[in-house]
């Protein structure tokens, strides 16, 4: 991709652009839109440590809720503090939501550094479960603090997220990891996906990449996680559980591992399906787990990678 | 120390379900090497066997039981060897995540459809078995935790016979030392996997009556944190090996009693989690597993 910074600078600006027109689209579909772009961040972070780098893991939602609620802490503990009592100006509140998701980010990221580095030196199923555990012991350490609700989560929690702003994260997220990755840097995770041995051999520090995927990965999730907070205004440690995890590896998946336009258009997909099977609510999710086991037998390589011949085991 | 005892015993008789359901895990891990995430939905749909039996069988007797138990042993068998057929088998050979995939599909498609055909509410278990307490001093036993204590041992020793004492047992341990060698020597892979997957299905059946003996409670989504511990049991032991999962089992569900005995109760859930991670960065093959060096 030429140029990728101008990329970068046109989604922004698209972004500010679709943001003034935000009051003339149906409410609905504006919610059903930020739902999109929270799962294409998750899909798009989850996919430079799954699909580029070709380590499983099952614990993104743990980093989500870690950013979640950092996020939601410092809108709801500090902001009153620095804004006063009137609330402060439209351009207050977006610095003080941008601090918000930055302190998310980077404490996401801490815990993926915490979480990374003593458990990628497992392999396969045993670095899933090992992040599956980590996902489940934060989802339940949230569980037991009082300060930040507990068991019923944190309410009230300033509805800042627009459509400017997440549109604004997907494109960083998007630009961040697609410039990684095609970077000089950035082929030791390709690398390190297609041959560990090998790639040591030549001299790469494969764990050293590993973990640079997860904090990156895991930073991304935080993001979106403070996003959520301020979309939903209400987080509890249960909606972001071991089946949140496993939904956003599905769409990384199905989009095709490695291959990041293919992982948002799952994203999109996936998160669309639910709703646009809402007429028939009893059974959405019936139907969602067969599409699941189908696309499985019919496309392993996923819906939307069309690279031939390229089959890994 | 009667404090002590009775935690012991509580946490046993957890922990012989765990290890139930754990016995699956790692024989569907030893023959295939991927984790069958559906296995504790079979669990979960071993107790709604029971519990629609239960209505048709006559309460606390013990043959109404025994036809109960083994009456959802056959269905959850049946059940897991359609899920192989249907949804692992097309995909023998292809990239493990993919199996990982599908076997996510098929636990939420049974979840899902739990949520349908039987209905989002808890449900009360049937008292099938005759209930009594036995009081020991201050200890007090229930019978219901003498049945299941008593029927998983059996059903372990059953197992250890199967797999150690019969044709199909040699050949299950071939397929899971070498697939290609056994199919070599005349051994058929699929039969043999078929049979895993029935074999594991039943146990897990078993430990939906037991766990619903114990916890009268049912519903579609019961089996999602018994079947994560189980699994944990699975690779505290040692995946892949059946006493190692016994072992885990028994082990596992004895810490998790005491601690909901203790003032950090809440954290029970966390616990099994910490275990895993612990076992798995100081012995990656698990407490009874063999450590083998990767080959380039």
């Amino acid at each position: 991709m030429p140029r990728p910074h101008l990329y970068l600078l046109a989604a922004l600006l698209a972004a500010f652009g679709i943001s003034h027109f935000s009051d003339r689209i149906d409410p609905y579909h504006l919610y059903v839109l930020t739902g999109i772009g929270i799962n294409i961040i998750l899909a798009v972070s989850l996919n430079l440590v799954n699909g580029y780098t070709g380590q499983f893991s099952l614990g993104h939602a743990g980093f989500m809720s870690v950013g979640a609620y950092l996020a939601a802490a410092v809108s709801l503990f500090l902001g009153p503090k620095i804004l006063g009592d009137s609330g402060g100006t439209a351009l207050q509140q977006g610095f003080m939501f941008l601090a918000a998701l930055l302190a998310g980010g980077l404490g996401a990221a801490l815990a993926g550094l915490a979480v990374g580095v003593p458990s990628l030196r497992l392999k396969g199923d045993y670095l899933a479960l090992v992040t599956l555990g980590f996902g489940e012991i934060i989802r339940v350490i949230f569980q037991n603090v009082e300060f930040l609700g507990g068991a019923l989560g944190l309410n009230g929690i300033p509805a800042y997220t627009t459509i400017f702003w997440v549109l604004a994260v997907v494109a960083v997220s998007v630009f961040v990891v697609t410039c990684l990755v095609n970077s000089t840097y950035g082929r030791g995770f390709l690398a390190t996906h297609d041959d560990e041995i090998a790639s040591e051999a030549v001299g790469l520090n494969t764990t050293r990449y590993k973990i640079v995927a997860f904090v990156i990965g895991a930073f991304f999730a935080g993001t979106a996680g403070g996003l959520y907070g301020h979309f939903k205004m209400t987080i509890t440690p249960t909606g972001f559980d071991f089946t949140k995890s496993i939904e956003i590896v599905v769409m990384v998946i199905l989009g095709g591992m490695g291959n990041t336009l293919g992982v948002i258009l799952a994203a999109v997909l996936l998160t669309l399906l639910p709703e646009l099977l809402r007429p028939i609510a009893e059974y959405r999710m019936i139907i969602y787990s067969l599409l699941l086991i189908v696309l499985m037998l019919v496309r392993p390589q996923g819906l939307f990678n069309f690279k031939l011949g390229k089959a890994k085991s | 120390m009667s404090e002590f005892l009775q935690q012991l015993i509580n946490g046993l008789s957890l922990g012989a379900i765990y290890a139930l359901i754990a016995l699956g895990y790692t024989m569907v891990y030893g023959v295939l090497r991927f984790i069958n995430f559906a296995h504790s939905d079979v669990f979960m749909v071993g107790s709604f066997i029971g519990y629609y039996l239960g209505k048709h069988i006559p309460e606390n007797t013990v043959w109404g039981g025994i036809v109960i138990l083994l009456g959802a042993m056959l269905g959850c068998a049946l059940l897991g060897m359609l899920i192989e057929r249907l949804a692992y088998r097309p995909l023998r050979g292809a990239a493990t995540l993919n199996v990982l995939i599908t076997a996510i599909g098929v636990s939420l498609l049974l979840e899902y459809s739990g949520q349908v055909f039987f209905g989002a509410t808890p449900r009360t278990f049937p008292a099938v078995f005759p209930s009594a307490n036995f009081n020991f001093g201050n200890l007090v036993i229930s019978t219901n935790q003498i049945i299941v204590i008593a029927v998983a041992a059996l059903l372990m020793v059953g197992l250890q016979l199967i797999v150690y004492r019969t044709k199909i047992g040699t050949a299950m341990r071939a397929v899971s030392l070498n697939p290609k060698a056994a199919q070599l020597v005349g051994v058929n892979n699929d039969v043999v996997i078929s049979f895993t997957f029935g074999l594991g299905s039943a146990l897990a059946g078993a430990g939906g009556i037991l766990y619903a003996l114990n916890y009268p409670s049912i519903d579609p989504l019961m089996g999602v944190m018994p079947g994560l511990k189980a699994f944990v049991a699975a690779v505290l032991g040692g995946i892949g090996n059946i006493p190692g999962a016994a072992l885990g089992g028994l082990l596992l569900g004895t810490v998790e009693t005491f601690v909901n005995g203790s003032q950090w109760s809440t954290y029970k859930d966390a616990i099994a989690f910490a275990i895993l991670i612990i076992i798995l960065l100081f012995r990656p093959a698990g407490l009874l597993g063999k450590f083998t060096v990767e080959k380039v």
